[in-house]
This record gives structure tokens, C-alpha cells and sequence, in this order.
């Protein structure tokens, strides 16, 4: 609980826990607590924000409630980011690993294998992906996890070298411990903490991703994120600027959340930085 | 911005303070500049009818016949037409002082070429219709005989310069007519001579000085501008580098803005020929589409006039049934399919449907057309039909018509002035065949359906055929084999001081001959 204690005294790191805590309870309960579809056309279209109490942020191009979509997209986008890292963590973890602790020609495969992915630019290697699976929202996690393991798997590959000769590894070798209880039980509990601060930054890059996609229209159809809000009123953004500036604003202020706490976290778990702040 | 909806309604009244200040005597002189988007493949219209092509190179060529915004046929290369009493000869007198732009007289062994030989060989749309012509034949210089094998109803509308242009004899006899380089230079017998094209910027095209109409053309030049973003389209309209933006050259969103420019004037007329008629493909195959109370369900679950307002900024009008009623034997009386959520929840309820969610395919055309789709997404939500929205793109929307792969999708098509040939193909169970997005992809099969068409094209005269389309009407509207969303209009946005701009049923295919600019 340290981790925590450390955190709560960085004020910028914990005004971003804090608006992410926020963030994540609007992901679970807003859509029970604000029932309007965001599909809903509940008034006539271009309302501005304030206009009527009942739509505080005004209604889009076909007389949507903009606050309906920003409460229903938070929900879509935190999902998107999470999963998406928990997939790419997946393949990036053991691959890392696997390559880092036995290294040789095993490393050199793997490593050569992950180059194939580094080598496209990861944008437009997600959108190949999502065009030739149909956009939904399965198809989009997979691809953004799929662009987004690489550096995963070379900073668990660069941990496991550092630390594969330590003295505590070569103990556990001696003992006559399986690599596999090595792998999970010696080495990579002690690399922990930076896959934690790269995946709290992960998980930002993901919801921009996701956004971004939905941006181009490449989002699912059948769910209303910001991403998609934004692309939909890019092109009536100088009769109605609303309509760009609220799920702007939200994505902004999450990606910004994120960051916080992954830099809050990154000075709490690393000692040397840490150990500065309080000097 | 709030009044949005007024802006518009406004913007739609603007045309008639236009007329008025028409009042004035033309004047000659000045240049026009016009978009033209996207940059047509070719200007020989007698090969290439993409509607770019037909938009500029409609002010050089010329047909036989000009149609005014009902339709009715007027002179232009011919100075005047009769026919026989039972509708199968047709005599079309010539006028004697035409010229092609090379200086060549115009006669009626051009017209003979032209239909006979090239029209035949190039342009497929026209060479279905003339399976009803017996033979052409030019008695005398200015004189040419239509010899058709049974009255076809459609005969008097097909003489369109998109439709029936007339090319020089002298350039193209004996020659391959797509690999002629003379398609370079077109030649022919319109207002505007072609001067110059800048690929990938601009068309040039000066006043024809022989021109076989009295006094006409008024321009000295016309400058149609190839402009591929449509923000950088608005944006020279704004700044006044370009005059006219024909209809669909920017966004819808767009138009209440221009529209609301000082000087600007706006009309939707001008598209009366092609008549754009937007319907939703409802695939009567599979259930549970295949029950008509299903379909009639979604006809009254539709807010159709919500989303002619918010999507279409107010133009357009709403499809009662099959025919557009911008052309002939629209049936006034047909019943209509009002929003009515109540009544398609009683249809549901009485075909005992079962909730079985359908697909829901939007038209990879733009914005407007996805926000369309869910608009009726969430219409048919609200009567209970829960609905996949597939997405997809150009080639995808193609194919998957194509091979029937589909529940619910959209689609427009043009109506070319008269039933038998831009209506009827949509529903006779003929059109039936898998491999094109533009037949009968509905599967809708009646054997009724099927005669009355048939009888109606070549019925004789005009009366009988109103009564036949009458009855095809009625049969078609009880069925729902499609379900009509719109009689699209594509509004043309121009400055002001350019007058009598639309005066065909073409609309700026043709404009430019009669066209002035105030000076």
C-alpha cells in the first residue's frame, strides 16, 4: 500500500486518480443513471449546450443529446483501453520474457518477429486490420492490441537481460527451480513496476486509437463513442462547435488522467525518483 | 444557428426574389466560373454519360430536343416533329442553318450516323430503347424518319444531348470511335466551342459566334474549375472565385450557409429529367421481410419528413410511391404511409412477428446517408425491430447487393423522365439477376406488376398509359416491394447576378446558352 501513500502525496498524480476514478464510475453506472439513448433523436437537431435545461450540452446534427453520447462513450472508450492493453500485455509479457531469459537464437526470432511489427507505422497497420474485419468492437481492440505489444515485448525483453544473471536468478538456478518458475516466480515480479507505468500510459494511447478510428469512421456502428462523435460533427464544426468541443474536451482530459497517474505512478515505484522527491 | 430549419426554408424561398429581379434585358458579355465535380473522365458525350461529362460537354454538344422543367419536348436541332396517328413514324424537321464548330454543315445524315451507328455501338442505355426502332432513314438533307415497330411510350423523351447527342459524321464515319483522338477536341453543335483543358484544373470553352440560335449564347466564356475538396469548394464560392456550384458539388451542411451569403441564389429545379428517387432496398426474400405487413410496418415507422429536414436541410420531397412526381403519370392519389409508430406496432403484432433482428446496410455515399441510416435505425427501434448496422465500403455496398447478401439498404436511381425507362426496371421480376446493384435486387416478383409494364411501355397514346401506370401504382404502393424515403433535389448555389441560369429539365447540363451575367 505504499505504492498508494506515495501516490496520495503527489497532488498532480492524484488529481488524476481522481478524475479517473470519476471516469470509471460514469463508464459503470451513467448509462443506468442517465437513461437517454445517445441514439435517441430527442428534440429538434443544432440545439446549442444550455438551451434547454434538460439538454445541458445540446443536441447534434440529428437532434442527439450530446451528454447522452459523452456518458455512453465513456463507457466504450475505457473499455476499449483496458482490454486492449490487458491483450497486448498478453502477447508482449511472455514474448519479452521467453526472448530476454533464454536469449540466443530464440531471442534473436522473437525479436526479428517483433521488428515486423515496429516496422509498420501502428496506425495504419490498425486500420488495415479493422478494414478487413469489418468495424466493430471486437475487431478494434484486437487490432489496437495488436499495434501496441511490441514495445511491451522489448522493455520486458530489456528487463529479464538485465536481471537474468543476477545473483538472486543464478540462486534460484542452482536450487534447481524450472525456468518457468524462474520466469514467473523470480524475474518478473521485480520488472513489474515499469509494465505497470507503461500500460497506464497504454491504456491512453489505446483510447486515442480507438478514437481516432471511430474519427475516420472506422468505429463500430453500433456504438456511440467520442471518436466517432467528433468525426460526425468535424464537418459542421463552424455552425456548431459543440458538437466537437465536449467529447474533445473528454478525451483530453482522460488521456491527460492517464498520463498523470502513469508519470505518479512511474516516480512512486521507481526509487531513485522517488527517493528525490522527497530530498 | 439555431434557425437552422428557417435558414433553410428561407434559402428555398430565395429563388422567386431571383426571378423577379429577371426582369431586366440580358446583356452579352463576361465570364462564368463553374465547378464541376469530379473532373469528368472524357468529354465526348456520345461515349462517356458519367454526369460530369454530360455537365460540360452538354453546353457543347447538342440532341434533337431540349425538354423544359415539365418535360415537354421544344426545339433545338430540330426545329419541329410530328407523328403518325397510331405513334409508330416519327418526322423530325431540321433546321437548315446549323453548323458543327468546325465550320461543317449540320444535316440529317449526321442524325442518322449518330443514332444509327455510333449511338448504337457507344451508349447502352439508348440502344435498349432502340430495339423498338425499325429503321432511320433521312428523305432529304433536313428531314429524318423514326420508323418504330410498335408505339413506345418513351420514344418523344429520349432525345436529351445526355441521352441522344449528335456527333459529326465527317470526323468520326470509319474510324474507331473510342480510340478517334478527335475525342480530345470535341466538335459540335452547342453554344460553347471547346478551347482548352488544364487536366486536373480547369476546362476551358468560348462562345460559339455561329450559333443557330438569334442572339444567343450571352457568355464569352465559361471556366469549369476541377476542385477535388469539398470545404475548398465552399470556400471559392465564399470568396467569389467561382460562380456556380451545380447541385450536389458541396456538403448539405454546407448549403444553409452559402445559401445565407449576400448575393447568393439558390434553386433545386433543373434535375426534373433524372427525377433522383431514393428508396430503402428491403430484401423480400428472406423473412422477416418477406411479409408485406412487415414491410408496410416499416413504411409508417419512418420519420420521413424529420430526416428530409434535418438531413436534407428541408429539399426533397417525400416519395409517396414509385414515380416521382417531378415527371409524367405520378398517380395524385396514391394513399400515404404517414408516421405512424402506432400502426407499424399493430402490423407487427398482427404478423406475429417475432423480434428477429434485421440487417441494417447504410450507402457508403457520405455523411448524409450514414446519419440516414441511423435515423431509421433508431425509427425502426422504436416500433420494436431491432436492427445490425453493417458497415461497409463502396465495393462492399456493391457486391453485397449484388449477391442479395443484405436486409435493409438504400439506394437512389435515376428516373430519366418516364417509367418505362428508369422505373419499371426496379420491379419487373425479369430484372431479377443476381450481379448488379441496380435491377431488380429486391427479389419483388407479380405477375400484375410484370404485365402492366409491359403494357404500359408501349401503350398508345398517352392516356392509355396513365391508366396502366395508374393501376401499377396502387399495386406497388399495397405491396411495398421497396420502401420510398425521398424524390432527392440537389440544390445549385450561384451568385446573383448570374440570370436565367436553369432553364431546362437538365439544368446545368444545358445551362449556359440561354445564361447571362449582369454587368
Amino acid at each position: 500500500m505504499s505504492i498508494l501513500r506515495k501516490l496520495s502525496t503527489n497532488k498532480v498524480a492524484l488529481f488524476g486518480l481522481i478524475v479517473l476514478v470519476f471516469l470509471v464510475l460514469v463508464a459503470i453506472f451513467g448509462p443506468y443513471l442517465y437513461e437517454t439513448s445517445p441514439w435517441k433523436m430527442v428534440n429538434r437537431p443544432f440545439m446549442p449546450p444550455m438551451e434547454n435545461t434538460d439538454l445541458m450540452l445540446g443536441t447534434d446534427t440529428m437532434g442527439r443529446d450530446v451528454l447522452a453520447g459523452l456518458v455512453y462513450g465513456a463507457r466504450i472508450s475505457l473499455l476499449v483501453g483496458l482490454i486492449s492493453t490487458l491483450i497486448a500485455l498478453l502477447i508482449g509479457v511472455p514474448l519479452g520474457a521467453t526472448a530476454g531469459y533464454f536469449g540466443g537464437w530464440i531471442d534473436e526470432a522473437l525479436m526479428r518477429f517483433t521488428e515486423i511489427f515496429q516496422t509498420v507505422p501502428s496506425f495504419a497497420l490498425a486500420i488495415v486490420i479493422v478494414a478487413i474485419f469489418e468495424p466493430s468492437v471486437y475487431s478494434i481492440t484486437i487490432a489496437i492490441a495488436l499495434v501496441s505489444w511490441p514495445p511491451v515485448a522489448r522493455l520486458v525483453r530489456g528487463e529479464f537481460l538485465a536481471l537474468r544473471n543476477q545473483e538472486y536468478v543464478l540462486a534460484a538456478r542452482l536450487n534447481g527451480q524450472t525456468n518457468r518458475n524462474i520466469i514467473l516466480r523470480e524475474i518478473l515480479p521485480n520488472t513489474l513496476s515499469p509494465i505497470i507505468v507503461m500500460a497506464s500510459l497504454m491504456v491512453a494511447t489505446a483510447i486515442l486509437l480507438e478514437s481516432a478510428l471511430s474519427f475516420l469512421g472506422l468505429g463500430d456502428p453500433e456504438i456511440m463513442s467520442w471518436g466517432y462523435m467528433i468525426g460526425a460533427a468535424r464537418t459542421v464544426i463552424r455552425q456548431a462547435w459543440w458538437l466537437s468541443f465536449f467529447p474533445g474536451v473528454a478525451i483530453a482530459i482522460t488521456v491527460l488522467a492517464l498520463n498523470l497517474v502513469g508519470e505518479g505512478l512511474n516516480e512512486a515505484l521507481n526509487p531513485k525518483l522517488s527517493g528525490k522527491r522527497e530530498s | 444557428m439555431k434557425k437552422l430549419l428557417l435558414q433553410a426554408a428561407l434559402a428555398a424561398a430565395l429563388p422567386l426574389s431571383c426571378i423577379n429581379v429577371q426582369a431586366a434585358e440580358p446583356t452579352d458579355g463576361g465570364t462564368l466560373n463553374v465547378v464541376v465535380q469530379p473532373e469528368p473522365p472524357s468529354l465526348m458525350i456520345g461515349i462517356y454519360s458519367n454526369a460530369p461529362t454530360q455537365q460540360v460537354a452538354g453546353n457543347i454538344y447538342e440532341g434533337l430536343l431540349r425538354y423544359d422543367k415539365n418535360l415537354e419536348p421544344q426545339p433545338l436541332l430540330a426545329k419541329s416533329w410530328e407523328s403518325s396517328e397510331d405513334g409508330t413514324t416519327w418526322t423530325f424537321h431540321l433546321k437548315e442553318n446549323v453548323t458543327w464548330h468546325d465550320g461543317k454543315p449540320f444535316t440529317s445524315a449526321d442524325v442518322v450516323f449518330s443514332v444509327d451507328k455510333f449511338l448504337r455501338e457507344t451508349n447502352s442505355r439508348l440502344r435498349q430503347s432502340l430495339e423498338y426502332v425499325d429503321s432511320i432513314t433521312a428523305p432529304d438533307d433536313y428531314t429524318v424518319v423514326f420508323q418504330l415497330k410498335e408505339p413506345f411510350g418513351p420514344f418523344i423523351g429520349l432525345f436529351e444531348t445526355g441521352t441522344m447527342p449528335m456527333v459529326p459524321k465527317h470526323i468520326y464515319e470509319g474510324t474507331d470511335y473510342k480510340t478517334n483522338p478527335a475525342n480530345h477536341t470535341p466538335i459540335g453543335t452547342g453554344p460553347f466551342k471547346f478551347d482548352e483543358w488544364q487536366k486536373g484544373s480547369y476546362i476551358h470553352a468560348v462562345r460559339n459566334e455561329n450559333y443557330h440560335q438569334e442572339g444567343l449564347p450571352h457568355l464569352d466564356e465559361i471556366y469549369w474549375h476541377v476542385i477535388p475538396d469539398a470545404a475548398s469548394r465552399s470556400v471559392a464560392y465564399e470568396t467569389g472565385k467561382i460562380d456556380v456550384l451545380p447541385g450536389g458539388s458541396v456538403e448539405n451542411f454546407d448549403i444553409p450557409r452559402l445559401t445565407g451569403l449576400e448575393n447568393s441564389c439558390v434553386t433545386s429545379e433543373g434535375w426534373e429529367y433524372f427525377s433522383p428517387h431514393a428508396w430503402l432496398w428491403i430484401n423480400n426474400r428472406n423473412y422477416p421481410m418477406s411479409d408485406k405487413r412487415f414491410r408496410q410496418a416499416i413504411m409508417y415507422a419512418m420519420d420521413r419528413e424529420f430526416a428530409k429536414n434535418a438531413l436534407w436541410n428541408g429539399y426533397g420531397k417525400i416519395a409517396k410511391g414509385p414515380i416521382s412526381s417531378k415527371t409524367k403519370f405520378f398517380d395524385e392519389d396514391l394513399p400515404d404511409y404517414e408516421y405512424n409508430p402506432e400502426k407499424a406496432k399493430e402490423l407487427l403484432e398482427e404478423m406475429g412477428y417475432d423480434g428477429t433482428p434485421v440487417r441494417l446496410m447504410p450507402m457508403p455515399y457520405g455523411e448524409t446517408w450514414q446519419r440516414w441510416a441511423e435515423a431509421i435505425r433508431q425509427n425502426l427501434s422504436e416500433v420494436g425491430i431491432e436492427t445490425d448496422m453493417v458497415a461497409t465500403d463502396v465495393a462492399g455496398w456493391n457486391q453485397k447487393l449484388s449477391d442479395w447478401d443484405y436486409d435493409l439498404s438504400f439506394s437512389y436511381l435515376y428516373q430519366y423522365g418516364d417509367p418505362a425507362l428508369g422505373v419499371s426496371r426496379s420491379y419487373i421480376s425479369d430484372n431479377i439477376a443476381k450481379g448488379s446493384p441496380w435491377n431488380n435486387v429486391e427479389g419483388y416478383a407479380n405477375e400484375k406488376v410484370d404485365q402492366l409494364f409491359d403494357e404500359a411501355a408501349t401503350a398508345f397514346p398517352d392516356s392509355k398509359r396513365a391508366e396502366l401506370y395508374k393501376q401499377v401504382q396502387q399495386q406497388l404502393v399495397e405491396d411495398v416491394p421497396v420502401g420510398w424515403l425521398l424524390e432527392l433535389e440537389f440544390p445549385t448555389i450561384y451568385n446573383c447576378k448570374v440570370h436565367n441560369l436553369i432553364d431546362s429539365a437538365i439544368g446545368v447540363n444545358d445551362a449556359f446558352g440561354t445564361a447571362w451575367i449582369e454587368q
